[in-house]
């Protein structure tokens, strides 16, 4: 090949090379944006309906009666933040622990079957398990309760958890864990003060997104905590939860309630994504 | 000295080995990656391990503090005695050897979340020891043992991570250190430094000697002869030659030794 020829060949190659990176860029962008098309769009449908209702009263009081004006919920707003911690207790504990579990003692005969089950309930719908809650807890209840909300939204954490704490615990070098195993220290202070430490903010990270992902759920709350028109602290008493009030006042007849149910929408939406920005923000800062 | 196991030792081999290797084979599944390997570690020496890639001189130095026991599928077979007592017997703690018999890896590994007070102390604190005035005595000892107090003790709660590679490496030796150990196996603990924090390591190596006995993994032969007083040449799992390491390098017995020695092959 001439000089001449190898300058020509690597010009068109080079134009060619500029065109499939440009088209390339191109589909990830557009890709990018069919990602964000679709929250941007409820975000803006949500403000436009809701924002109106959002005031004090909205934050502080009880629902009004169908027609008249006013009211807010209160009640919901305190319910949901009830059904997660109760959630949490559940979901947390025994997530964090069977994470623990599969990512240290990965020798042992029960890991596969566990990660295999863990990753199994993730594909269970949420309904399955409230209908789950629903005959551990509510039937020996004879009645509908919070704790039974509560429990149901916490299973749905597990797997989540699970997964999230095996993969960051799977991160912390081998070499960290022999430095500890080396100065004498038995397996489970190596795992407790020098593993769990180096991924804590890994696995604060999931536990956050799993919290941010049940706090929406409304299907397994149906027949679990089932709502509540009043204020109710006992979690052995049925309970109100923001989600249920978008399912009731969303059927409801009134045009008021609809702009309620928006406005709650807009309130556990803001929640999630302030929750999960929180997160980033938070570790993003740690971890610099 | 604490003792590794609750019976009385009895001493059954020559008193003048801290370790005394007999017929040690270590094997992954059914590959066997040390063969029949026989030595003797005498106090207050540098003992170094040489040989080629492969050779399974690390996989050697990690039997003598049962590091095996993490990896799965690895088994030791042979005698091990520490102070006379086979590290290896039913009776003993893996964990009160590791106390006893430390370890110094070829990357730097300090904690990632601790403080450079706290990685030397962890050994220590982590074991429920947190009396203030002890751990601070501890910290500058140790430090000053590894030859890094004068440049870390402004920046002591500072984080580990924040110090040079051979900084950090020198922590490491340091946090060895502060358990008091009889014995420190290091493997190829320059390996990933650069020729200046590499010599400071070497300088460490003479005065260290005096409190606790070392066995080093090298590839590097400059740094066993520099470093040791008796050297074991591996070759392919089998222990080929030992002796004093200025024998070794100027009239080895071994034809095996004298190439690889002379850089024929490795």
């Amino acid at each position: 090949m001439t000089v001449r020829s190898l300058a020509k060949h690597g010009r068109s190659n080079r134009l060619r090379r500029r065109f499939a990176d440009a088209f390339a860029t191109g589909v990830i962008v557009l890709a990018a944006a069919i990602v964000l098309t679709p929250l941007v769009l409820v975000l803006a449908y949500l403000i436009g309906r809701g924002v109106g209702s959002l005031d004090l009263a909205f934050f502080t009081q009880l629902p009004a009666p169908a027609g008249e004006p006013g009211g807010g919920v209160a009640h919901a707003i305190v319910g949901t933040l009830e059904l997660l911690v109760i959630a949490s207790v559940i979901g947390l504990t025994i997530g964090i622990g069977t994470g623990v579990f599969v990512a240290e003692y990965p020798a042992h005969p029960l890991v596969p079957t566990v990660r295999l089950l863990s990753d199994a309930l993730i594909g269970i719908p949420a309904i399955v398990m409230g209908l789950v809650a629903y005959a551990l807890i509510v039937v020996p209840f004879h009645h509908f309760n919070g704790l039974s909300g509560g429990v149901s939204l916490g299973l749905i954490m597990i797997p989540y958890v699970v997964r999230a704490t095996d993969e960051v615990m799977r991160l912390v070098p081998g070499t960290v864990r022999e430095a500890g195993f080396a100065l004498g220290l038995p397996r489970w202070r190596v795992i407790v003060s020098i593993v769990i430490p180096s991924a804590a903010s890994g696995i604060i990270t999931g536990a956050m997104l799993a919290m941010a992902r049940v706090a929406g759920e409304a299907a397994p709350l149906l027949f679990t905590a089932f709502g509540n028109q009043y204020w109710n602290f006992d979690p052995l008493k049925p309970i109100a939860a923001l989600p249920l009030v978008i399912y009731t006042y969303s059927i409801s007849p009134y045009d008021s309630w609809h702009r309620i149910a928006s406005a709650s929408s807009l309130v556990l939406v803001v929640f999630v994504l302030l929750t999960t920005a929180l997160t980033r923000f938070v570790f993003a800062r740690r971890a610099r | 000295m604490m003792r590794i196991a609750d019976e009385v030792a009895v001493p059954e081999a020559q008193v003048d080995a801290v370790l005394d290797l007999h017929d040690v084979n270590v094997f992954y599944g059914a590959t066997r990656a040390v063969k029949d390997v026989s030595m003797a570690v005498r106090p207050n020496t540098v003992t170094a391990l040489i040989g080629a890639s492969g050779c399974g001189k690390t996989t050697l130095l990690r039997s003598l503090n049962r590091m095996h026991d993490l990896t799965k599928g690895a088994r030791v077979e042979g005698r091990v005695l520490f102070e006379g007592q086979d590290i290896y017997d039913r009776s003993v703690d893996p964990v009160a050897v590791r106390r006893v018999i430390g370890m110094v890896f070829q990357k730097p590994n300090p904690f990632p979340t601790m403080t450079v007070y706290d990685n030397v102390v962890a050994g220590l604190k982590l074991a429920g020891r947190h009396r203030r005035s002890e751990l601070d005595e501890v910290v500058e000892r140790s430090l000053r043992q590894a030859a890094l107090w004068d440049e870390v003790k402004d920046r002591l709660n500072g984080p580990a991570t924040g110090l040079s590679g051979g900084q950090q490496q020198r922590l490491c030796i340091a946090r060895s250190l502060a358990v008091d150990p009889a014995v420190l196996l290091m493997d190829e603990p320059t390996s990933a430094l650069d020729p200046q924090a590499t010599a400071r390591i070497e300088e460490l190596l003479a005065q260290l000697k005096q409190a606790v006995t070392i066995v080093i993994v090298t590839h590097n032969m400059q740094q066993a002869g520099r470093v040791s007083d008796w050297t074991a040449f591996m070759h392919l799992g089998e222990l080929i030659e030992q002796g004093p390491t200025d024998q070794i390098f100027t009239r080895p017995q071994e034809e095996l030794t004298e190439r690889y020695i002379s850089g024929h092959f490795g």
